[in-house]
């Protein structure tokens, strides 16, 4: 299935994900469907994790993120972008850092607790690390704007991860990473009754004991004792956020771009998607080239020559070859991708002209994806 | 270009090249053309990928490797690593008993800490990358590579990787893991044995991702940028002056107008490929090699060796 508007498909919900793999216009897609929703009357808020310095600009984002910011009636005006006036564009740029500090000082019993945990070395770097922690604060932040009721509408587009999915399975392993029994496992850091822990408990015990010193085996007991009162509090949550997300108000959006490899793992993220019984909305394909209508070759060439001299007629047939090759390859790589998702419809975005990053395109691209 | 054969000797003559870049640009490509390069001038090179997605055997029209080094064309070896295989024989070499190492890591603790603790994976992903690097090998039976080139990931959890033994060795303050991630470290910061290159194009989002990514090299582990691969580059046939006579052409059958439109877009379109080219030469230290735009629909053998080409003749 192809085309129709993604209108229908966004129109009744209350948050949009965009997914998808590196470098396929992910974010700019968010954009767009944020601010085409927005100007059909809906208060719409997108969420970026690292928009690209001029969307910024044009956005009217500053460089700090955790800020829902509102653009500028009158820059959406210009654009074109204003057609219903109840409407409102807001948006923010994720701070995963501080998400999980606010999530922390949300979750302490006190305020000990909370320097306690803040202080510790072990909770800097789970709360630096790229890998986990964006995807999780990206999934914490969308629900937080979402039960704030603030918005009609909350567009994520997702962290680049190594996969695509990690987004989805992050908040699980954290969960199970602070979850009270492995808390516990290293309260029992004596070693006293660490035969309840399961088989091999005694031995990786012992493992971490030599391979990292004592010391390590004191930050990690001192930070889940820390953690401890709250592990409850973060496994609640993370299940509320996983209910968001399987819930009729929400549609996942797979984004994807006609290179051989994009369309490959379009393919792949959507057939896990299914399995994991995620409600897909549909898939986009961005960037899509479209075939100029000539003839090949030596006819174009003669055509051509009628108001070319020779030498130019030849560039001229030779660049539209190239095009047509591109345009030939996008249109094969669409086919696979629209026989492989089945009945998930796909909408294609042709390649634009100019540039993608200011609003007048975002309105372009916001008429393409759901025009009626 | 006068110093570049010179150069690009020394880049291959490393021991270790983590080739990084943003989401979509050719990373593995180019580490699979850069592989062909080193295995033709007789080196033993060894491909290696971290997102188990295997498309570098995909490219050669072969299966997957697995955890385990193939030769997939003389001289040339493919190896995909993945955090579970690599942390499961680190235990092994730690506890050296398979038992032991198969009830801890069979411990539902170890699973819960192995999958979240932060930078774990990392570590033990350069851990096992840096052992295949070394002249002497912990593998048993295995003969030493004159050259790895990692695939490796996008530039953030890129950069990740190449900080995990950093970290680690900060966090663990003493004890195998504290000596075993310095090691580890300092090879890496040893620019005689390991390179860091990035895969770019030539658009907006890619560039400023490599400059950003030179700059945080530089910043958090003080490692030069080694080399800037731009692909996809689009030649241009157009002359201002040519582009001049279209633009005034008038007249003509449709398809004439079509065809006309259609160059006069993809001359846009290289300008702004040179734009950001020259932006990316003016702001980064790295030296930028262009690749040429394969124009094919997905990389197939014959275009790794058009690419493997280019890069013999420019570097």
């Amino acid at each position: 299935m192809s085309g129709g508007s993604l209108e229908t498909v966004v129109r009744s919900k209350d948050v949009v994900v965009c997914a998808g793999s590196g470098g396929v216009g992910k974010t700019t897609t968010s954009a767009a469907i944020a601010a085409g929703m927005a100007a059909r009357g809906n208060k719409v808020i997108v969420l970026t994790i690292d928009p690209a310095r001029r969307l910024a600009d044009a956005l009217g984002l500053p460089a700090v993120g955790n800020e829902e910011c509102r653009v500028a009636p009158e820059r959406l005006e210009r654009a074109g972008l204003d057609g219903n006036t109840s409407g409102e564009l807001w948006a923010m740029t994720l701070d995963a850092k501080r998400t999980f500090d606010e999530l922390v000082e949300r979750n302490a019993p006190d305020a000990a607790t909370r320097d306690a945990v803040l202080g510790n070395s072990i909770y800097r770097q789970l709360s630096n690390a790229v890998a986990g922690s964006q995807e999780y604060m990206a999934m914490e932040k969308l629900y937080e704007l979402h039960q704030s009721g603030r918005y009609d509408l909350v567009v994520l587009d997702t962290p680049p991860s190594r996969n695509a999915l990690d987004f989805l399975e992050a908040p699980g392993r954290l969960t199970r990473f602070v979850d009270s029994r492995s808390l516990a496992f290293f309260r029992a850091s004596g070693g006293v009754g660490l035969g309840l822990f399961g088989r091999g408990a005694g031995a990786l015990f012992a493992v971490l004991k030599r391979a990292t010193g004592l010391d390590l085996l004191h930050d990690l007991a001192d930070f889940f004792n820390a953690f401890g009162g709250m592990a409850q509090g973060f496994r609640d949550r993370a299940q509320s956020v996983e209910a968001l997300l399987r819930d009729q108000r929400s549609v996942f959006l797979l984004i994807t771009a006609p290179r051989a490899a994009a369309i490959s793992e379009a393919g792949f993220f959507h057939d896990r998607l299914v399995e994991l019984d995620i409600p897909l909305g549909g898939v986009v394909v961005n960037r899509v080239r479209r075939r100029v209508n000539v003839s090949t070759g030596q006819a174009l060439e003669d055509a051509l020559s009628v108001c070319l001299d020779p030498q130019l007629a030849r560039k001229v047939s030779r660049n539209t070859d190239d095009h047509n090759r591109l345009a030939d390859r996008d249109a094969e790589n669409v086919e696979r991708l629209v026989k492989q998702v089945g009945t998930t419809p796909t909408f294609i975005v042709p390649q634009l002209s100019g540039d993608v990053h200011e609003l007048e395109a975002l309105a372009t691209m916001a008429k393409c994806l759901l025009r009626s | 270009m006068p110093h570049s054969l010179a150069t690009v000797r020394a880049l291959l003559d490393r021991r270790l090249i983590f080739v990084t870049g943003k989401g979509g640009v050719g990373k593995t490509t180019v580490s699979a053309a850069l592989g062909l390069v080193a295995a033709r001038a007789g080196k033993r090179v060894l491909v290696c990928e971290v997102a188990a997605q295997e498309r570098i055997t995909a490219a050669f029209g072969l299966p997957p490797t697995g955890f385990e080094e193939v030769e997939i064309e003389p001289g040339l070896h493919a190896f995909s690593a993945n955090p579970d295989d690599s942390i499961r024989e680190w235990l092994y070499y730690q506890l050296r008993s398979r038992t032991l190492a198969g009830l801890v890591s069979g411990n539902r603790i170890f699973g819960y800490l192995a999958a979240a603790a932060p930078g774990l994976a990392e570590l033990v992903t350069i851990g096992k990358l840096w052992e295949l690097a070394q002249i002497e090998r912990k593998t048993p039976k295995s003969a030493p590579y004159d050259l790895v080139i990692v695939d490796a990931p996008a530039t953030g959890h890129g950069l990740a990787l190449l900080q995990a033994p950093q970290t680690f060795g900060e966090i663990a303050r003493v004890g195998p893991i504290h000596r075993q991630a310095e090691t580890i470290h300092a090879f890496i910061r040893d620019p005689t044995a390991t390179a860091v290159v990035a895969v770019t194009l030539p658009e907006e989002m890619p560039v400023s991702e490599t400059i950003d990514l030179e700059r945080r090299l530089d910043g958090a582990l003080a490692m030069p940028l080694e080399r800037v691969f731009v692909n996809a580059v689009l030649s241009e046939r157009l002359t201002a002056k040519d582009v001049e006579v279209l633009e005034d052409t008038s007249g003509g059958s449709a398809q004439v107008r079509r065809a006309i439109g259609a160059s006069l877009a993809a001359y846009e379109t290289t300008r702004a490929q040179r734009t950001q080219l020259a932006r990316l030469r003016r702001t980064l230290a790295a030296k930028a090699v262009t690749l040429p735009h394969l124009l094919t629909p997905d990389v197939e053998r014959p275009d790794l060796d058009r690419l493997a080409g280019a890069l013999e003749r420019k570097l």
